[in-house]
């Protein structure tokens, strides 16, 4: 069992994502995220002090279009996907505290 | 104790592009709600973002006016929230390698001259507009992925004035540099404000405290004047200011704490898998440079020394770019730059002021201005009679000519009806007569006054002080 690491919990992920998680799936959770940030943790064993980090697997820039307008989805079609609508607008709960 | 103030700016302003900053969906104000939108502005599995090529002109062009180094390579980021106004929960932007490092703006500040530094400039894209009413909030997508641009000044101001002035100067080089319509009304430029204030001579700058999304200049304004006195007023009872985000009440002209959405290091953020970085080549750049419109500071300058207006027309014409180019428009008819001078800033401003328009609304045209300044250039008709042409203009329309010729504005330069009038004026006023006979040169223009009163306005004052010389002269 790897040691639990100190920058990540499961907990504050998981509030960050706005997860309700159980004490059981936070603790399940937590021991599955510890195996894998300890296997990613084997890169730390190279030294890359010289190599300049990079984003990208493949050297391509610049994928640029025109500014030409194109076409926007059917508004029906869209508030179709929203849980609830009003005047052709998306309704969520209430995301200001006034 | 004596305490100073730290001011620093970052300022979002949207980019005059047809489309979006990742897709081809329309950026149009005051659309019908959710018609612009698409997978890419919606956040769709799958969906990818390309660059809007324009918008990164712009951005550049704004580093290029702003006197930025603009970065040979730059990237994307990730920043990572959950909140509605972000359908992918994360913005794209740009983190470690913006577009655009360092620049300045110099604007005078109180008469005097300073330079605000700059930090950086980077490419993002904007979020959603959201709408508060009972029990929930709506989400109007249209807004979401379009382009913006934030503009990160050093904290180098030091008070509401200088921040002011900072911000009209960045405002009106936007404008002039056709990279955004800077409209607040149109949340086309907001700015977070960060204060804080440390005695006088402490190195350490105070906790800051950030008052968020503000987009009228005045309430800016408020809002650190209220949070410099707020912030002393802690310190000298010996409190400790928290470091926290505050937002701003226009009504009460107050600032309050606010809860924040996340912590710096909660937004995550990484290099966004989806865009590949900008390379920007030396040559792309000075054509870019190449393309710069002329800057107000620099038209300020060539209205003085090339057309020989005061410093303080150039800058009163200069002021707003509608105004300038206004102003260039009827210089192509006429070289009496003083005069159209003198038009705008008298007649013209004021009319606008009285009827609430805007310089393109007005009735007079450039050309029209310039044929009213050569009728009076030609002495066909006196300045005051020019005026009142224009005010005829502005109000109903019509030709300059036409109304001279309509309401008998012309002015009489004829000798045989001005000999009338100055015979009767010397006849009847003997003494200032004697008086300029006497040697009181000044007394002549009693005289003129007397001629110009008997013609109601029409007399040529040139010829009738001349024919006055020459009758009491000789």
């Amino acid at each position: 069992m790897p040691e639990a690491n100190p920058g990540m919990h499961v907990s504050d992920i998981a509030h960050l994502a706005r997860i309700d998680l159980t004490s059981e799936e936070t603790a399940l959770f937590q021991s599955q995220l510890d195996q894998i940030l300890h296997y990613v943790e084997q890169l730390n064993e190279l030294d890359v002090g010289g190599v300049e980090p990079t984003a990208h697997a493949i050297p391509v820039y610049n994928v640029l279009r025109k500014d030409e307008i194109g076409q926007s989805l059917d508004r029906d079609a869209v508030i179709a996907n929203a849980p609830a609508a009003t005047g052709g607008q998306i309704r969520v709960p209430k995301i200001i505290d006034q | 104790m004596k305490y100073e103030a730290t001011i620093g700016l970052e300022t979002h302003i949207m980019q005059k592009t047809n489309t979006k900053m990742f897709c081809a969906c329309k950026y149009e104000y005051g659309a019908e709600p959710n018609t612009h939108v698409c997978p890419v502005c919606l956040g769709y599995p799958g969906a990818l973002p390309v660059m809007n090529e324009k918008a990164i002109e712009l951005c550049c062009k704004a580093g290029l006016l702003l006197g930025c180094e603009i970065n040979p390579y730059s990237k994307w980021d990730r920043k990572n929230y959950f909140y509605p106004d972000m359908a992918k929960n994360y913005q794209i932007t740009q983190a470690d390698q913006p577009l655009c490092l360092g620049g300045q703006v110099a604007v005078e500040v109180d008469g005097e001259m300073k330079t605000f530094t700059l930090e950086r400039i980077h490419q993002e894209e904007n979020a959603a507009k959201n709408t508060h009413v009972a029990g929930a909030s709506l989400v109007d997508y249209n807004r979401a992925g379009t382009a913006l641009m934030e503009i990160v000044s050093n904290p180098c101001m030091h008070s509401a004035a200088d921040a002011l002035a900072y911000l009209t100067a960045l405002k009106q080089i936007m404008e002039y540099g056709g990279i955004s319509d800077c409209n607040p009304e149109k949340g086309q430029i907001r700015s977070d404000v960060n204060v804080s204030v440390r005695p006088v001579g402490q190195e350490k700058l105070g906790s800051k405290v950030e008052i968020k999304n503000m987009n009228s200049f005045a309430f800016i304004q408020q809002a650190i004047e209220y949070e410099i006195d707020r912030q002393i007023e802690v310190l000298e009872s010996g409190g400790k200011v928290v470091q926290e985000t505050r937002g701003f009440d226009s009504d009460r002209g107050e600032t309050f704490s606010q809860r924040t959405k996340e912590n710096a290091h909660d937004y995550r953020y990484f290099p966004e898998p989806d865009l590949m970085p900008v390379k920007i080549s030396a040559e792309q750049i000075g054509q870019w440079r190449s393309e710069l419109p002329e800057l107000p500071v620099q038209r300020r300058e060539r209205y003085v020394k090339e057309l020989g207006l005061p410093e303080y027309d150039a800058g009163v014409l200069t002021a707003d770019m509608a105004t300038s180019d206004w102003f260039e428009r009827v210089m192509v008819h006429t070289r009496n730059a003083k005069a159209v001078s003198n038009f705008i800033m008298g007649e013209m401003m004021r009319l606008l002021s009285e009827h609430g328009l805007s310089i393109a609304e007005s009735k007079v045209t450039p050309e029209k201005l310039a044929e009213i300044i050569a009728l009076i250039d030609a002495k066909t008709i006196s300045t005051g009679a020019g005026k009142q042409v224009f005010e005829i203009i502005f109000n109903e329309g019509g030709d300059p000519k036409q109304i001279v010729e309509e309401k008998g504005m012309a002015q009489v330069s004829d000798d045989s009806a001005l000999e009338g009038w100055a015979d009767e004026a010397i006849a009847s006023n003997p003494k200032p007569v004697e008086e300029y006979k006497a040697g009181n040169a000044a007394s002549i223009n009693f005289l003129m006054g007397q001629v110009m009163k008997a013609s109601r306005g029409k007399a040529n004052p040139g010829a009738v002080m001349q024919m006055l010389k020459q009758k009491l002269d000789g």
